[in-house]
């Protein structure tokens, strides 16, 4: 016996897919339905890719993840991967509690835990930080992509990774300020959270949010999330976390993924989240310039000196540059924890 | 590692002029033309839902099954979700739950009755007729022989304590009281469950 | 669960201890959360480590384990000395008041009646003084000494926060603030609630850890009424329905007993369960044992069961030894005593204490039948895994036979979670390949051996050949059938004892409910407390509206809770003796002057007058009991008891080992180590990542977490020269593991009777098949004793060595 779900009273009724969807909760449809993120919902693409010239006007979106909620549980990294159909390889305990122990190009979202002897209070506590692609309303990786089309950011917020145009040079992964894209080292593309694209296309919330057990991980439009972030971050300063806050970095625009932070003055205690994130002024520059600027001139980062050096010299390729953005590449690559292939 | 980048893509680097916003200023024609931006598939789509429950811890989860029919023509899960209007869970699901569907579809899922003959070293297959047949016959063997119908003061005790019975802890309730009765009527003693661990 | 998952949102204090909620039940922690944000709650953690409870809990405090009823104790002593009692509950509600034979007491670690030979108590003077007539002695002024509220007094005089601070290892201040906090719940507008689970089972004593917070949780008002409760949190989906259901070796569905030895007739077996009333005009509601009992034989042998033949009575085992657990079970296989043993969805190698004997006892049988849709290390135990499951196959003669199984995705029926809500859910898939339902194959097994009971005649063979099975598919029962048939059926026309001419049910159809059961014959029912759950109103356990019109969490009309759809057990208790509820802004049932009604099913006679009948109706006394009579074999009140392995002395008794009372067999005497051989004490636990052993077959949980690990702190790290992440060997008396260690924090050394006690963490999910790495379970460490009650085996506290250890081994 099948019984449909439509069996049930709740008011879980799926939204509209015409806008964005405003929570997590409600189960997916089964039925053919319109997906409201594409070309037209475009406002920036990477490399001067294609952007709609009058994109829908979607109502921006937010996660917000209240790790003072957050039981560390890893149910969002598990219904991430049954939802992306990821395969993290299976490896060891090396100590930690964090598996797989990186981000990988098959684990977009992580668990990071951190030990924290709390000299004010002298208690201990344990902060758990569900680590992953923030959206950032200025995303770093899409100005450092230099793959046009192959980032993309939907009039919602999301930055989505769109594969047949990514070429696996890795700029993203410098660009990203919060060191979160992955390259497969088989496909040569780089993957990330894609805050489930294919589901808020079609009026649901991230796999992740639905999961989350303690509603660690809500999900809504950004304006909700904030309004729900201050009455929480007013409950925990009722606890005695008179630092309680929301982070919502303006160095990179804010970002469509938020923290309430129990000690937001100090977001570095959680696993080095950025105190103060930015894209830095290799990335910044490099897109927004209108002619080509001298390496020497902005003492630039290794991959950002290859990338800029490519876009100065007009349209042809030289087996020299190859060469030298191969290695620039390898090198930052191999700087990079989790993007050794071993997971694949 | 070699991060590999290809010809095509720096080209398409290489065409990507400084403030260029057009793919035609980019110097692509149509063939080279980046694919436009799109989401994947949304995959749920023309599968059927079944209500069901988590059968792991005793929050009891509701879960929605999202199956189709696999290339033997039964119906095989392809999604487990959260069941958003269960009121315990509210579509939540825990680490163990979000992932049933690999639970359901584990390399290590039992297809088909299996023997180890004593002293052998490994399992061979066997027909469930067999099987059943030799399960039947051993306890009628095993009860026959030990079983206790009366004890030193005569009293009537019908048991039996040479076969014994450890029954699940996330089968239906159905599976258990019809467990309960084939076991009892047969005067097992030796009979628990997981509950007492 | 005394009360709901989601009835927890309507708590102010949550108290964690002998648990670990947020990992091993994270969806039913929401409401948890879910307090906490919306209604300001607070969380205390109790436990040896800081958890991932532990991480969004607004105190925590550590504690050594198997100390519990130290601190339990200790917060009943607080609770009487800072006057934070409810006292109008404790005085009316509860046997405080109850005088208590002057035989009675309590030294040296003892109660009264000990007989060190036979490991048991003379329970005899642990009871009321019962008037002559008939009914207990009882000084509701509470200044008889011997009444139980001044028992209770001077039994916990000697449990101070010194006391604590010395035998538990909780720093005194930290146990003051958490009594505090614990305090503001007496009052009547308050509640704190109780979540629990194997952290206070698995002790030699678990049954009085649980005894001490319920016993704590009735002097603050807080058994019965919203956000309150004894929350036992259990283990699997449907542990709660197995337990209900009676598939344990000494009981019957719906927690009736097998008879024993000593009730040799129908007749001796209903006098000892007579529950006559102890105080005047209560309801005793066990008096109705013999309605359910008599339909319960109809149920199981129809026709062949009728009062002449006392109901065919005799068609049951009685048992010799209060039951033949698991445990005494393996012991018998190692004495060579079993020769055919079943797993059904059982992995014991694992889940057992003490893996070496439990390889030797299963080398033993004749026979090992596995049902199971996984593989598992039981149904392999045979098979040679190098050190990881080192055997020699061609020694070991036993026949194992494993059949395949469905999983829940492909099944229908009911399961029973924590809140005793029966939830029916649907097949969605085939089996795999030649997978079958289980119904199916226990149906098989009997019509086969019933068959040749016909065809070949045997030794008693009546209780088979006479079973009821009129399924429309013998070969096969069907969930619904079998539901029906669990809810109950009248045979003959069932009329309304107050009026013979009135008649409830027709024959042949299905019971309302119990209260529909007789003892004369004429209805049948398998499991009198899940009566009501498929009635002629249809399948109530498919039931799927979620609405709470209450707003209290009740959701009345989804799915069905035993019994009768009742969501909050002793409810009644939630209103006070004029019948109001003790907080008007969470109103579960009241009474309008001529009955009880509200957003519950009240949990006692709709017509029962509030000052007249007792709200704990399942107890002759009509009131709970601070006091539990001769109800445990281990005391009427808990008493600090040491694990039986240890690092210290028992503080009152220095010569007292475990439980004075638990069971231990003759072969298991010597497996017990002692603090000079394993220094540190172990515990084992869960993690969220994991299901017991079977995740471990799942790639995706298989990733999420690994492989094997002990954890331990960074003092005894650097003490035995252990490194983060590198490679550790554990042993025991009975057994060694080997694991990744994790150096941690979370875990810190705790001064005990002035000596430093290290704590090392051992979780479970890791053996020798299935996806993730290779590794042992706790179990082949673990002691071979249980509880003194009901023998859960003492897995939360034990004594270990540890040492670093170099390089993999290969398998």
């Amino acid at each position: 016996m099948n019984i449909p779900v439509t069996q049930a009273t709740a008011a879980t009724a799926v939204a509209a897919a015409t806008d964005s969807p405003r929570t997590a909760v409600s189960n997916p449809p089964v039925q053919p339905m319109a997906s409201n993120l594409g070309q037209a919902a475009v406002v920036r693409s990477s490399a001067g890719g294609p952007v709609a010239e009058q994109p829908t006007a979607l109502t921006k979106v937010a996660k917000l993840i209240d790790i003072s909620k957050c039981i560390g549980c890893k149910a969002c990294q598990s219904a991430c991967i049954e939802w992306n159909d990821t395969h993290p390889a299976i490896g060891e305990n090396v100590g930690l509690y964090e598996n797989p122990h990186d981000l990988t190009d098959q684990m977009f979202t992580l668990m990071r835990f951190a030990e924290y002897d709390n000299p004010d209070t002298g208690d201990f506590e344990w902060l758990i930080r569900k680590d992953g692609c923030m959206h950032c309303e200025d995303p770093g990786c899409l100005k450092a992509c230099p793959a046009p089309g192959a980032i993309v950011q939907y009039s919602n917020g999301i930055v989505d990774f769109i594969h047949e145009n990514c070429i696996g040079c890795g700029y993203c992964i410098s660009g990203c300020p919060f060191d979160i894209p992955r390259m497969n080292p088989v496909e040569h593309k780089v993957y990330k959270c894609t805050l489930c694209s294919d589901r808020v296309a079609v009026g649901q919330g991230p796999a992740c949010a639905k999961a989350c057990p303690t509603q660690a991980i809500t999900f809504g439009s950004k304006d909700d999330m904030t309004t729900l972030a201050a009455e929480r971050i007013e409950d925990l300063k009722g606890r005695g976390y008179a630092n309680a806050g929301l982070y919502d970095p303006q160095g990179v625009g804010g970002t469509h993924v938020m923290y309430v932070l129990q000690h937001a003055d100090k977001p570095s205690l959680y696993n080095d989240l950025p105190d103060d994130p930015s894209i830095s002024g290799v990335v910044a520059n490099w897109k927004g310039a209108t002619k080509p600027v001298g390496l020497a001139a902005v003492g630039l980062a290794a991959a950002g000196a290859a990338a800029m050096a490519l876009f100065s010299r007009g349209n042809r390729v030289t087996v020299e540059d190859e060469r030298e953005a191969q290695l620039l590449v390898r090198d930052e690559m191999d700087s990079v924890p989790g993007s050794t292939g071993r997971d694949v | 590692m070699n991060i590999d980048l290809s010809r095509r893509g720096f080209l398409k680097l290489a065409g990507a002029g400084v403030a260029a916003t057009s793919l035609g200023a980019l110097g692509f024609g149509e063939a080279e033309a980046a694919e436009l931006a799109h989401v994947r598939d949304f995959k749920l789509v023309a599968t059927t839902e079944t209500r069901n429950t988590c059968p792991y811890c005793s929050v009891a989860c509701g879960i929605i099954i999202y199956a189709k029919p696999g290339d033997d023509g039964k119906r095989r899960v392809t999604h487990i979700e959260g069941d958003a209007d269960h009121p315990v869970n509210r579509g939540t699901l825990c680490p163990k739950g979000a992932a049933l569907k690999d639970f359901v579809n584990a390399e290590n899922r039992l297809t088909q009755p299996m023997i180890r003959k004593p002293g052998a070293t490994a399992f061979e297959p066997i027909t469930w007729e067999d099987a059943l047949d030799r399960i039947a016959r051993a306890l009628k063997d095993d009860r026959d022989a030990n079983f206790l119908q009366t004890n030193e003061a005569g009293v009537p005790v019908n048991r039996w304590t040479t076969t014994g019975f450890l029954a699940a802890s996330a089968t239906t309730n159905e599976t258990a009281y019809l467990t309960y009765k084939v076991v009892r009527s047969m005067g097992i003693v030796g009979f628990d469950n997981q509950a007492r661990v | 669960m005394t009360n709901s998952w989601t009835d927890i949102k309507n708590t102010d204090l949550v108290v964690v201890m002998g648990g670990n909620a947020a990992e091993a039940h994270p969806c039913g922690f929401k409401w948890v959360t879910e307090a906490k944000h919306h209604r300001g709650a607070k969380l205390i953690v109790v436990d040896p480590r800081f958890t991932r409870t532990a991480a969004v809990s607004d105190y925590y405090a550590p504690i050594r384990p198997g100390s519990d009823i130290v601190f339990l104790m200790a917060l009943i002593r607080w609770m009487i000395e800072n006057d934070k009692v409810q006292w109008d509950y404790v005085k009316a509600f509860t046997n405080a008041s109850f005088i208590v034979k002057d035989e009675f007491g309590w030294s040296d670690g003892l109660f009264t009646g000990y007989d060190e030979q036979k490991r048991d108590f003379d329970r005899s003077s642990w009871d009321y003084v019962v008037g002559d007539d008939g009914f207990a002695v009882t000084d509701p002024t509470l200044q008889n000494p011997r009444c139980v509220w001044n028992l209770l007094k001077a039994h916990v005089d000697a449990y101070t926060p010194e006391m604590v601070e010395r035998v538990c290892g909780t720093p005194k201040d930290r146990f003051l603030k958490i009594a505090e906090m614990i305090g503001e719940c007496s009052s009547k507008t308050k509640t704190m609630t109780s979540m629990y689970a194997l952290g206070w089972t698995q002790h030699s004593k678990g049954a009085q850890n649980i005894r001490g917070m319920a016993m704590l949780q009735l002097i603050l008002g807080n058994i019965g009424v919203p956000g309150g409760g004894m929350n036992a949190l259990r283990g699997h989906s449907n542990i709660q329905g197995l337990t209900d259901l009676g598939l344990m070796s000494n009981l019957i569905p719906g927690y009736l007993n097998i008879p024993t030895e000593k009730e040799p007739d129908w007749a001796t077996y209903l006098k000892s369960r007579a529950f006559k009333p102890l105080m005047p005009g209560q309801t005793s509601y066990w008096q109705n044992y013999p309605k359910f009992m008599v339909s319960f034989m109809k149920a199981m042998w129809g026709e062949a069961a009728q009062k002449d033949n006392d109901w065919a009575f005799h068609y049951l085992p009685k048992l010799d030894v209060p039951a033949y657990d698991m445990l005494r079970m393996f012991e018998l296989m190692d004495q060579d005593r079993v020769n055919i043993y079943f797993c059904q969805g059982f992995n014991p190698l694992l889940a057992a204490p003490n893996r070496g004997k439990l390889t030797r006892a299963f080398s033993k049988l004749k026979l090992m039948v596995i049902m199971d849709p996984l593989e598992t290390e039981t149904a392999r135990f045979w098979e040679n895994h190098g050190e990881y499951n080192p055997v020699d196959s061609a020694a070991i003669q036993t026949e194992v036979i494993q059949l395949p199984s469905s999983c829940f995705a492909e099944d229908e029926g009911a399961l029973v979670n924590s809140g005793r809500w029966l939830q029916w859910h649907w097949a969605a898939a085939e089996p795999p390949g030649d997978a079958k339902l289980d119904t199916w194959i226990m149906a098989q097994i009997f019509n086969r051996v019933k068959a040749l009971y016909q065809t070949e005649g045997g030794v008693f063979p009546d209780p088979i050949l006479n079973l009821a099975w009129g399924y429309a598919d013998p070969n096969e029962p069907k969930p619904d059938e079998l539901a029906r048939e669990m809810n109950g059926t009248a045979l003959g026309d069932v009329f309304d004892p107050k009026d013979a001419a009135k008649m409830l049910t027709a024959a042949g159809k299905q019971v309302k409910s119990f209260a529909e059961l007789r003892d004369d014959g004429s209805t049948a029912c398998g499991c009198w407390i899940y009566s009501g759950c498929f009635n002629e109103d249809g399948n109530n356990m498919a039931r799927r509206d979620n609405a709470d019109p209450s707003g209290l969490g009740v959701h009345p009309k989804w799915a069905w809770s035993w019994p009768l759809n009742r969501r909050t057990l002793y409810n009644r208790a939630s209103a006070d003796l004029n019948g109001q509820p003790w907080d008007p802004e969470r109103p579960i049932i009241q009474w309008t002057g001529e009955k009880w009604e509200g957003n519950d099913v009240p949990d006692i006679s709709p017509t029962a007058k509030p000052g007249e009948v007792m709200p704990f109706i399942m107890n002759p006394e009509g009131v709970s009991r601070l006091f539990s009579r001769g109800m445990m074999r281990d005391g009427p009140f808990p008493t600090h008891m040491e694990p039986f392995e240890s690092p210290v002395q028992n503080v009152f008794n220095a010569r007292m080992r475990g439980n004075p009372v638990a069971r231990v067999f003759e072969s298991d005497v010597e497996t017990f180590g002692d603090a000079s051989e394993f220094p540190y004490v172990a515990t084992s636990y869960r993690l969220t990542e994991h299901f017991h052993y079977w995740t471990k077959n799942n790639v995706v949980n298989a990733a999420l977490q690994p492989q094997g690990f002990v954890e331990l702190s960074v003092q005894l790290a650097e003490e035995k020269g252990i490194t983060n992440g590198g490679w550790v060997r554990v042993w025991s008396k009975r057994g060694e593991i080997r694991a990744k260690a994790v150096v941690t924090r979370r875990i810190k050394p705790m001064i005990c009777d002035g000596k430093p006690v290290h704590v090392i963490g051992i979780p479970l999910h890791w053996g020798f098949v299935g996806a993730a790495k290779k590794g042992w379970g706790p179990n082949s460490l673990t002691p071979y004793v249980g509880d003194a009650n009901i023998e859960t085996p003492e897995y939360k506290a034990f004594l270990v060595n540890i040492e670093p250890a170099v390089g993999e081994a290969v398998s």
